[in-house]
């Protein structure tokens, strides 16, 4: 057999198999990142890949492995909470980022209150109110997202050992 | 079959297996939970999840599985981005957030500044009826966030996935998010912001 053939992909060299023309790993898994595929087989393992690949449209593929990627990484070095913690510790941030907002525009109300017609500041008040109401106490975190640690099955430890949102569980 | 046995536990009950006493997902994959396995299982597969499970102290081991369901959940909510989607979006939110903050902080230093003086706070509300909506920082509420995830999911993460990703030629995302939080955990430092508590780093670079 003379005919010269692409070097097999980083997951056929990895699974020590001929890399095949229609192989699907082949166009994310270049062989000179080896790690990744290493990373991404660890924790999900080739055929779940295969299968997720499978179901996701040829365009929208790369990401889908990069993100796969980015998951396995972090998995790896937080075998514990993966990148599920830098999620709650990003709507820790967005919260306490949320509630100084709020306190500063409290403030702006109070100095712009004198010239503001009454129903005017009525209704602002009301929005701000709203705002603190549907972030405080609700499944729903003010960012808009689940909080990963208020989901039914989750008891609500947080990373931190902390209860992770104030939502019921 | 006279003793009486616990039902098996979710994980065994899909694998079509008998639970022994000493199964490893017992604990953390009740009978009653059932999507919770099957979700793991399909994203992870059983054997890694017993592998990583085994590589961890029993105290971990419930942390692990919930975040492990949380991640199985959300890949299959959104195949293409999963978790990883959920923080672009967070982290944008809050870059919106800095800016509406320091919009809003301006703001009120003007207010300060300008004193009492009844011909400064005319001026300076006329300036903000002017400009009108940025006392709500920008109209951003959590109505807002909501409706901004539901629009632009489907559309805008490619874009955030690839900055995300350094152009898509290489996934060292960790740096790219460890950067955006050290960034902003130097500026909030001194508020004492939960991000800094001790006993959690985020994802960072090795």
């Amino acid at each position: 057999m003379s005919s010269y053939s692409n070097p097999p992909c980083a997951a056929c060299k990895f699974l020590r198999r001929k890399c095949l023309p229609g192989c699907i790993f082949a166009p994310y898994f270049p062989p000179e990142e080896p790690t990744k595929f290493a990373n991404v087989h660890k924790i999900f393992g080739a055929s779940n890949v295969s299968k997720l690949l499978n179901e996701i449209p040829p365009h929208q593929r790369e990401d889908a492995v990069n993100s796969l990627a980015y998951e396995a990484e972090a998995r790896l070095k937080d075998p514990v909470y993966g990148c599920v913690g830098a999620i709650s510790v990003l709507q820790r941030q967005v919260l306490t980022l949320q509630k100084e907002l709020d306190a500063t525009n409290a403030d702006l109300m109070r100095y712009a209150g004198n010239e503001i017609p009454y129903p005017v500041m009525n209704l602002m008040l009301q929005n701000n109110q709203q705002r603190n109401d549907n972030g405080a106490g609700s499944f729903e975190s003010s960012s808009g997202f689940s909080d990963p640690y208020s989901y039914p099955w989750g008891h609500g430890n947080g990373p931190s050992g902390e209860r992770g949102g104030d939502g019921s569980s | 079959m006279a003793s009486s046995s616990n039902s098996p536990c979710a994980a065994c009950k899909f694998l079509r297996r008998k639970c022994q006493p000493e199964c490893v997902f017992a604990p953390y994959f009740p009978p009653d939970q059932p999507q919770k396995f099957a979700n793991v299982h399909k994203v992870f597969g059983a054997s890694n999840v017993t592998k990583l499970l085994n590589e961890l102290q029993p105290h971990q081991r419930e942390d692990a599985v919930n975040s492990l369901a949380y991640e199985a959940d959300m890949r299959l909510r959104d195949p293409v981005y999963g978790c990883v989607g959920v923080i672009s979006l967070l982290q944008h939110q809050l870059r919106q957030l800095q800016m509406d903050l320091s919009c809003a902080k301006s703001e009120l230093s003007k207010y300060q500044n300008l004193g009492i003086s009844s011909h400064g706070i005319i001026a300076a509300a006329a300036h903000h009826h002017h400009q009108g909506i940025n006392l709500l920082g920008g109209g951003v509420t959590a109505r807002d966030h909501h409706h901004f995830h539901h629009q632009l999911f489907p559309v805008n993460q490619q874009q955030m996935i690839r900055s995300a990703f350094d152009g898509g030629n290489g996934y060292d995302a960790s740096s790219f998010l460890a950067a955006q939080l050290s960034g902003f955990q130097q500026s909030r430092a001194a508020a004492g912001a939960a991000a800094a508590d001790g006993r959690r780093a985020p994802v960072e670079p090795s």
